[in-house]
Parts: C-alpha cells; structure tokens; sequence
C-alpha cells in the first residue's frame, strides 16, 4: 500500500460515504461543537448519557472524508461504553494519529482504530482526524460546548 | 500551444528564473498552482537580499556611515519604483508596511481616529477577504460607524444596483477589493470610485491580488488609497505597500509611534515626522523592501501587460479543461476574472482533494481562503483553489486535471 492508499483505506472511504450515527439525537443529556477554521470541517455530537454510560451517540456536520469517518468510527466505538472507557479510547487514538512513523503500533490490539495509522504521514491531516474525539470528550466534560482545533 | 505562446513569451527562461520550480514533492515535479497564497521568488529577488546582507546591511536613515547611506538609498529607490510601478504622483506617497492586511489596519486605525464619528457609513463587499472586514468591524464597536457590505450575484459579479442604493450623503469610506482571492473576480473599481466620489466618500482599494496580474495605475482609477502585499507580487514576505494621496495621508494620524517617525521628542511633546515617515515606526523591513524593489524591476522587465497576456490564456486554458471533469463546479464564474479558480467536487470534500493533488506534487489551497462570508453566500464549507502565475504552464494544469481525475476514481 502506497501512502494514500494508507491514508484512504477502503473502511475510511466506507464511513465516509455511509456514515454511522449520523444525525442529531433530540433531545439530549450532553452536546458539543468542533471547528476547525482553516478548513471549515464543523462536526457536532449529541449523546445521551446515563450515570455515566453512553447510550447514545449520533454526530452530524460536514468535513473531509478523514474526520468524517472518523466521527463516524468514534460513534460505534463509544455507544454503550462508560466515560472512562471512551477516554481510554482516545488515549489509544491520540497515540495512533500522533505517533512518529518509526513507532511500531500493535495493529490488532488497536483494532477499528488501527485504519488511521495512515495519517501518522500526513501531519497536516491530524486535526481532521481529531476533530471528533475532541469534541466528543469536550461534550462529556461539558453538557454544552465549543471545540476549536487553533 | 505553447509553442505558440513562446514567440513571444519565452516560458523556458522564466521558469529558469524561478529556483524553486525545480522541487521535486512526493517524488513528482512540483506543479505550483497556489500563487494566490503567495508567490515564488525569481533569483533577482534572492540575489538582492543576499548583496543586502552580503554588502551593505546596516540600519537606514542613521547613520553617517557609508553603509547606513548605501542601504537607505537603495531603500528610498523602492519608493520610487513602487511610485511608478502604480503611477502614483508622488513617491513620497509610498508607505512601506508590513502587507495589506497591516496597510488596512492602518486605515482603519488612523481614518477612523481622523475621519469617522458614530453614525458614518463604510461599505465594503460580501467577497472581501477578512483583512478587509475585521478592522472595520472593530470600528463599529468603538466608533459606531454602521458597515455595509455590498452583496453578489450567484455567479460572483458584485451587484452594482444594489450598491448604487447603499450608497449615500452619510457614506465615508468605500473599501474593496480589486480582484477576488476566492472567485477570481475582477471588480470595476473604476466605476465604483466614481460613484462613490460623486457623493464625497473616500475610495479604499485592496490589490493584494490584482498587483501581480494587472496595470494598476492609481491615477486612473481615480482611488485615494490602494494596498497591496509584496509577497503576492514575487517579493519576500513581510513587506507591502500603503498609496495614499498626499493630503489625506498628511492629515492622518500616525497609526505606531517610535523610532525615525519623530521629529523631535521631549518628555513635554513629540513633533512627527513628515510624511511617510510618520507612518513608518521603528527600523523597517529593509530587506523586505529592497526585495519588493527588484521584484518590481524583474516584472518590468517582462512587463505587466505581456504578463497579463500570457496568465489570460493559460487561465482560460484552465477553466475549459477543468470543465470537462465530470462532478466539478465552478465557484467564481463572474464575467472578468483573474488568476484564481475556486471549484468543488459532489463527492470529495475539498481537504481530501488538496491531500490528494499534494500527493502528485500539484500545490493548490484549499479551504475558505479567509473568505468565510463569500463562503456561507455559496452555503458550502470550502472550496479547491488552483490560482496561476505567468510561470505556470498548460502542461501543468493537465497535471492537475490528470490529478484531479485520479481522485475521483479512487473516492468514487
């Protein structure tokens, strides 16, 4: 696989043209807005929460296929899971996305998360990736916030 | 074709002139098509920055010294060849600053302290770029003044009637841009000066994109001010120019105060400089200027209208092969249009598309070019810009096409 072809894996190019969740959950108990201004991405996640589990999460906006799928991944992976979980979730993600590319990564340990390992080569595609994660930890901590990625 | 072009434009020797357009990124010819972002630099440019700092590098305006008296000649010269360059009356009306996001700041800041009270009226367009938005918002909020912004039509054209009834007794200021960063259109500016002169409003205007592609001559347009950045015209970052005629500019108050804007300080009163001292504070971007100087010298000695010439046909060489891609619009398609072409694709979001290109070697911006209202008039989030320079040629922009096509096949 040549480094597009790692970065545009055919289950990123799937969630982005049939994302998962998408949509707006109303009402809901917690709900959060991402931006990132240079490339005019805007995501936002609605998610209801009970005594700190997610039952339910749905994320809605426009942006690249990358933190489309992105957001879409997120939302399979945190329905039904509690808080700490889902933020132990995002340290693996983080991890993934950040990480240098000399770093060898666990694929099967990281699973669903392992089809971004592409954008470790494309630094300028991290925000997109993060987008997501972000504002989904930032709906979590706050019942109604803003994300900005500068 | 361009066999044709090269009779009278000799492509191969100014792609030579050019350093940088020998890259090789992701292991393919750079193919730079982001020029509205800013422009490469020809070795003249480079050269005369090194013989600067090689030769004569000292702080100008100072000293006694031979160096001191080298540099601010050399200096002083730009004033002079940017005078000309935009058929100004006078060199002295030549300020040096930062860009034209800084000369706008200026404007703002120093009209606005002069000229504007609550209840004045500035116009502005819906395709301004933000350096032209912002600055006036601010005033808003501290002065009062109510801002207006002209709209467009769906294809981009500014929408004179509607202008024609925004305008009136209580309008200050008219500022706008000459040619889109986003759309590529080219804006009357002409017309819309005389109307706006014909109810005593003062004419901002913003060249940052059209100082590279077109004539500018001040003169003719009539304007009282005209900004531009010196990046965009193949000179090195961190420069640009502030015209203004000398009256207003003498009216003005200083915008930064400090060093060689001063005549003479006491700790009881400061008396300024004079003009276009008084708006150039503390030591310069002397590099910076005597870059924009042989910048300007190298495209005078092309000349601006064969230059035009040329980026006219390769601009619309780029339009009609972008038109055969299937699923690809045009946003921008005004009636006079320069440099700059913006385009969405139905099924690949302009980001990916940008990773995409970048990939094949192929430079373009994508995003809201910091246009975010032009944006939202669209309703979409971004667009793929490819914006071309007289060094570019159409064997490039079949480059992008074929790049661009390779998208489609792999996002489809």
């Amino acid at each position: 696989m040549n480094e597009l072809q790692q970065l545009y894996q055919e289950v990123i190019l799937d969630h982005n043209k049939n994302p998962r969740n998408f949509g707006v959950l109303s009402p809901c108990t917690n709900h959060a807005e991402g931006r990132n201004p240079l490339c005019g991405d805007h995501l936002e996640i609605t998610i209801n929460l009970d005594s700190n589990q997610i039952n339910d999460i749905k994320f809605d906006g426009s942006g690249c296929a990358i933190s489309k799928a992105s957001a879409s991944i997120m939302t399979t992976l945190a329905k039904d899971k509690s808080i700490d979980e889902v933020k132990s979730i995002y340290d693996k993600f983080h991890f993934v996305v950040t990480s240098k590319k000399d770093v060898e990564l666990d694929l099967e340990e990281l699973g669903k998360l392992a089809v971004f390992a592409g954008v470790r080569e494309f630094p300028a595609r991290v925000k997109c990736a993060s987008l997501a994660w972000r504002t989904l930890i930032s709906a979590l901590e706050n019942k109604d916030s803003q994300v900005c990625t500068e | 074709m361009t066999k044709q072009l090269l009779n009278k434009f000799d492509i191969d020797k100014i792609r030579n002139d050019f350093p940088i357009l020998k890259t090789i990124v992701h292991s393919k010819p750079l193919v730079y098509l982001d020029n509205a972002s800013t422009t490469q630099k020809p070795q003249a440019v480079i050269d005369k920055i090194v013989e600067y700092y090689t030769s004569y590098n000292s702080n100008i305006h100072r000293g006694v010294h031979l160096l001191s008296q080298i540099a601010s000649e050399e200096y002083e010269d730009v004033r002079t060849k940017v005078q000309k360059f935009i058929n100004a009356p006078m060199s002295e009306e030549i300020i040096f600053t930062k860009g034209a996001t800084d000369s706008l700041n200026l404007l703002a800041y120093s009209l606005g302290k002069q000229y504007l009270k609550a209840g004045d009226e500035v116009i502005i367009s819906q395709m301004e770029h933000h350096a032209n938005i912002v600055p006036w918002q601010i005033l808003e909020k501290e002065i009062g003044i109510h801002l207006l912004i002209t709209p467009i039509d769906e294809n981009g054209d500014l929408m004179l009637d509607e202008f024609e009834t925004l305008i009136s007794e209580e309008t200050k200021i008219v500022s706008l841009v000459h040619v889109s960063n986003t759309l590529g259109t080219i804006n009357p500016i002409k017309e819309i000066t005389k109307i706006a002169k014909s109810y005593g409003s003062l004419v901002i205007i913003d060249a940052a994109q059209s100082i590279q592609h077109l004539p500018i001559d001040v003169q003719d347009i009539g304007c009282d001010f005209l900004v531009f950045s010196g990046h965009k015209l193949y000179a090195p970052t961190g420069v640009g120019v502030l015209w203004g005629k000398m009256d207003l500019l003498n009216a003005m108050p200083p915008y930064q105060t400090g060093g060689d804007m001063i005549l003479s300080v006491s700790f009881d009163e400061t008396f300024f400089n004079e003009v276009p001292f008084k708006f150039e504070a503390g030591t310069q971007n002397i590099e910076g200027v005597i870059g924009l100087g042989a910048a300007i010298d190298y495209l005078t000695s092309i000349g601006i209208d064969k230059i035009k010439k040329y980026e006219d046909e390769l601009y619309e060489f780029l339009r009609l092969e972008l038109a055969k891609i299937d699923g690809l619009r045009f946003i921008g398609n005004a009636l006079e249009k320069s440099s700059a072409c913006s385009f969405v694709h139905k099924s690949i979001h302009p980001h990916d598309m940008g990773t995409m290109l970048d990939m094949d070697g192929v430079a373009v911006r994508t995003g809201h070019h910091c246009t975010e209202p032009l944006m939202r008039c669209f309703k979409i989030p971004a667009t793929t810009r490819a914006s071309i320079s007289f060094y570019n040629t159409k064997e490039e922009i079949l480059v992008l096409c074929e790049s661009i096509n390779k998208a489609i096949k792999m996002f489809n």
